[in-house]
Formats: structure tokens, C-alpha cells, sequence
């Protein structure tokens, strides 16, 4: 039998961890536009909230955010519904998992955006406005192609890490590929084999996103001169 | 709050039944082991830069590894899959170290910090001026002492800012202790929990602590940058 009948949870537990990390990369890129864009405002209120939310979440591991803000929320929910009169509503670990990660590496790539933000040169979004864009058409078409060319490589390490730290989510008892394999491990005593073909898996995940992310690479510097030092 | 901080700030900060605990084990797990990364990351990553494919390519395979898979995984690895090993578990010395949750924990990050830190470190090497290089071959130096009087110290300073957030990243990595029953500050967070039920205020008084050690490493991190890297010029 294919790893003692363990194979389809197995391949079930890695498509949770895959859909997992990029539901919560697309919740940490808009929250990481909306940071760099609070970061950069010219009032002091946004950029006043952007810089605690990129400091404290920075500053505290995302295991400890993670139980804090998933156990932390469940109780909050239950006094709210207690007060309400309502029935108890358990928070959903999947969805849980999206928010708290997205969450946590918001931060992070907001750090990176506003790097990149501020390594596109200011005339390029003033000819932008000359020419009659929008504001809006100014941020599509001048300044988020060429903020992706300086953010690429920040944006492709954040989502290593992120990728990586989705194993944490088995400790908020979602079953993903962890979950799954430790379970498989314990029930067949083959605990060295299923450990080590979770490795295998993670490392398989990260291989084929170093490929996109060269890819991707290579689109968003179109047009750059490379210099041979 | 107040509950959970009188019952247990002893076991916040330094010990509970009559062991050590909380910041004074996540500290003690972070010297352990960014230190001993430290040492060897040198050699490891001298041996990263070589033109020899047999020495760098191994040591390319190890922090491939290591970057590629998750921190859980590998202290589950240790932890757990290692001693499942037939062969360790009647081998003495092997069984008594891999039974010990705490040997296992600082074996994981050690070999984790290992991984990152050689990379960081190669890539200062690799950046090292090749006059200054040149002109320490002139002078006749060996090798040994090239590395040891001209590439390592530029190096491992330029390599500073990299790697004092990398030291950073560990204090963060050493929360998964708890996975491995050693009482680090999570664990004493967890204990507080299930003892007092005030989920967010347990949480939240490890979260500060972990705050406090990051700010308190990254000043200690920037006040020496600023010492070793004057010459540079880098002015914060």
C-alpha cells in the first residue's frame, strides 16, 4: 500500500499547506500595500498606525502572535456572543490560520514595499500626472511596475519565510501536512519516515518557488541594463 | 493580568518548580546555539566560497536543506524521527542525548542558524575587494593567514547588519521550544493559560517579554555596528 494507506492524507494535508500560504500571501500583500502606504503618508495618523503595527509584529514571533491572536480571538468571540445572547461561534482554524499569518507577514512586506516604493523615482509619477493619469492609472501603470522590480527579492524571501512557518499552524490544530504526517507516524511507528518525506515536500514547495520566483524576476526587469562588474 | 503576573512572574522570568524557566532559558537556548553557529559557520562557510565543487558542494546541499524545510520540521526530525531509529535507541550515548528534549532543541537550532549564517557569511566573503586580496598575496601571506588577517575580519563585519538580524530571527525560533517540553518563555505562557484561563493576558505578557529581548538585541546590534563599521561610513 502506498505509505501504509497515509498517501492520499498525506497529498490532502499538503494541498491544505499550499492553499494555506497562498490565501495568507494574498492577504500579507494587500496588507503590506496598505502599510507602505500608510508608512509614506503625509498625515501622521496612518503613518503613526502603520509604524507600531510594523514594530510590535516585527518585534514578537509569529508562534507566540499566532496562539495569541487565534486563542485570543476565540474568547473575545465567546464574550461577544454570551453578551448577544447567541449561540457560541468557534473560529474556523483554516480561516484563522489566513488571517493570523496574512496578518504577521502584512508587516513584513510592508517593510519591503515601502523600500520599493521610495526607489521609484518621484518625476516618473509626476510625468504620470502631466499626462493626465489618474492617480489611480499612475499606480497601475508607472509606479507598481517598477516598485515590483525593486520589491521581487524582499517579496521572494518574505514568502519563503511565510511558507516555511505554515508548519506552525498544526499547533492550532489545523490538519496540514505536519498534522497529518505526525498522526501517520505515530499510528504506523514509522515516525522517521513520514518526518522525513514532510521535509522532501517542503523542500519540493520551496525548489519550485525559486523557480517562479526567477521568473518573475526576469518579467519585472525587462528593460533593465545589466552591467558586468 | 494582575492573576496571571503574581502567580507566575518568577516563571516568566527565571524559574518555576525549582528549575530555570521563561526568558532566562530562551536566553541560554539563544547563546547556545547562535554561538556555536557562529563557530562553525566560519569554517563552513570558507569552505562555501571554495572553487573545489567537492567541499562546497556538500556544504551547498546542508544549507539548501536547512533553508528549504521549516525549523518544526526539523525538531520534529530530531526530536522525534531520530529516536525512533532502531540503531540510536540501543546505542547509550545516542539514546541519552536523543531522549533529552533539550539536546535535541539546541542540536536543531544550532544546525538551522548553522545553515543561515554560512550563507551570510559566504556572501561577505565573496564581496571582499579583490585588490585588497591581491595585494595580501603580494605581501606573500598563506592562505591561512589571508583569511585570518585580511578576508575574515572586513568580512565578518560588512556580513554585521545580516547577521544581527538572522540573531534576531533565532530569539523568534526559540519559541518552539515547548515542542520539545523545554519550559522557555512560551512554555511558561501555556502553563498560565491552562492554570488561569486569562488566554490573552498569558499570550500577551510573553509577547511584551519577546519584545522587550528583540529591541534590547537590536540596540546592542546598532550600537556595536556603529563601532565596527565607521570606516564604512554608514551613518544611522
Amino acid at each position: 500500500m502506498f505509505l501504509n494507506g497515509y498517501g492520499p492524507l498525506i497529498l490532502a494535508g499538503t494541498w491544505v499547506t499550499i492553499q494555506l500560504a497562498l490565501l495568507s500571501l494574498v492577504v500579507a500583500i494587500a496588507l503590506g500595500l496598505l502599510g507602505a502606504w500608510a508608512k509614506l503618508s503625509d498625515s501622521w495618523l496612518p503613518r503613526v498606525l502603520a509604524t507600531a503595527y510594523t514594530t510590535l509584529i516585527r518585534g514578537v514571533p509569529d508562534l507566540v502572535l499566532m496562539l495569541l491572536i487565534f486563542f485570543g480571538m476565540q474568547i473575545y468571540l465567546n464574550d461577544l456572543t454570551d453578551l448577544l445572547g447567541l449561540d457560541p461561534i468557534n473560529i474556523d482554524p483554516f480561516a484563522a490560520g489566513v488571517v493570523t499569518l496574512g496578518f504577521i507577514y502584512g508587516a513584513y512586506f510592508a517593510e519591503t514595499f515601502r523600500g520599493a516604493f521610495m526607489a521609484v523615482p518621484r518625476g516618473q509619477l509626476e510625468s504620470g500626472t502631466a499626462y493626465g493619469m489618474r492617480e489611480f492609472q499612475v499606480f497601475r501603470r508607472i509606479l507598481f511596475p517598477q516598485m515590483m522590480r525593486h520589491a521581487l527579492p524582499g517579496v521572494g524571501n518574505n514568502w519563503q519565510v511565510l511558507l516555511k512557518s505554515t508548519a506552525l499552524v498544526s499547533l492550532i490544530g489545523l490538519t496540514d501536512l505536519v498534522k497529518v504526517s505526525q498522526d501517520a507516524g505515530n499510528v504506523t511507528f514509522k515516525v522517521f519516515l513520514f518526518i522525513s518525506l514532510t521535509g522532501l515536500i517542503y523542500l519540493a514547495l520551496t525548489t519550485v518557488s525559486n523557480f517562479i520566483l526567477y521568473g518573475l524576476y526576469r518579467r519585472y526587469s525587462v528593460g533593465v541594463r545589466e552591467v558586468m562588474l | 493580568m494582575t492573576d496571571v503576573l503574581t502567580q507566575f512572574w518568577q516563571a516568566y522570568l527565571y524559574q518555576s518548580n525549582g528549575g530555570w524557566s521563561g526568558v532566562a532559558v530562551t536566553l541560554w537556548l539563544l547563546v547556545l546555539s547562535v554561538s556555536m553557529g557562529f563557530a562553525i559557520s566560519i569554517v563552513l562557510a570558507v569552505g562555501r566560497v571554495s572553487p573545489r565543487r567537492w567541499i562546497s558542494f556538500p556544504i551547498w546541499l546542508f544549507t539548501y536543506v536547512f533553508r528549504g524545510t521549516p525549523l518544526y520540521v526539523q525538531i520534529l526530525f530530531i526530536y522525534a524521527g531520530l529516536y525512533s531509529l532502531d540503531f540510536i535507541k540501543h546505542t547509550p550515548p545516542l539514546a541519552a542525548f536523543f531522549q533529552s528534549g533539550f539536546d535535541c532543541l539546541v542540536l536543531a537550532l544550532t544546525l538551522n542558524t548553522t545553515a543561515y549564517t554560512t550563507e551570510i557569511f559566504a556572501g561577505a566573503i565573496r564581496a571582499s575587494s579583490a585588490g585588497e586580496i591581491e595585494a595580501a598575496r603580494s605581501f606573500g601571506m598563506s592562505r591561512f593567514a589571508l583569511y585570518r588577517r585580511i578576508i575574515l575580519p572586513s568580512a565578518l563585519r560588512r556580513a554585521l547588519p545580516a547577521y544581527s538580524n538572522e540573531v534576531i530571527l533565532m530569539l523568534h525560533a526559540t519559541s518552539l521550544a515547548f515542542t520539545a517540553t523545554v519550559p522557555d518563555i512560551l512554555k511558561v505562557a501555556r502553563d498560565a493559560n491552562s492554570a488561569t484561563y486569562q488566554t490573552f493576558a498569558s499570550y500577551g505578557v510573553a509577547a511584551l517579554l519577546y519584545l522587550c529581548l528583540s529591541f534590547t538585541l537590536i540596540w546592542l546590534f546598532r550600537s556595536y555596528e556603529r563601532r565596527v563599521l565607521a570606516y564604512l561610513g554608514t551613518r544611522r
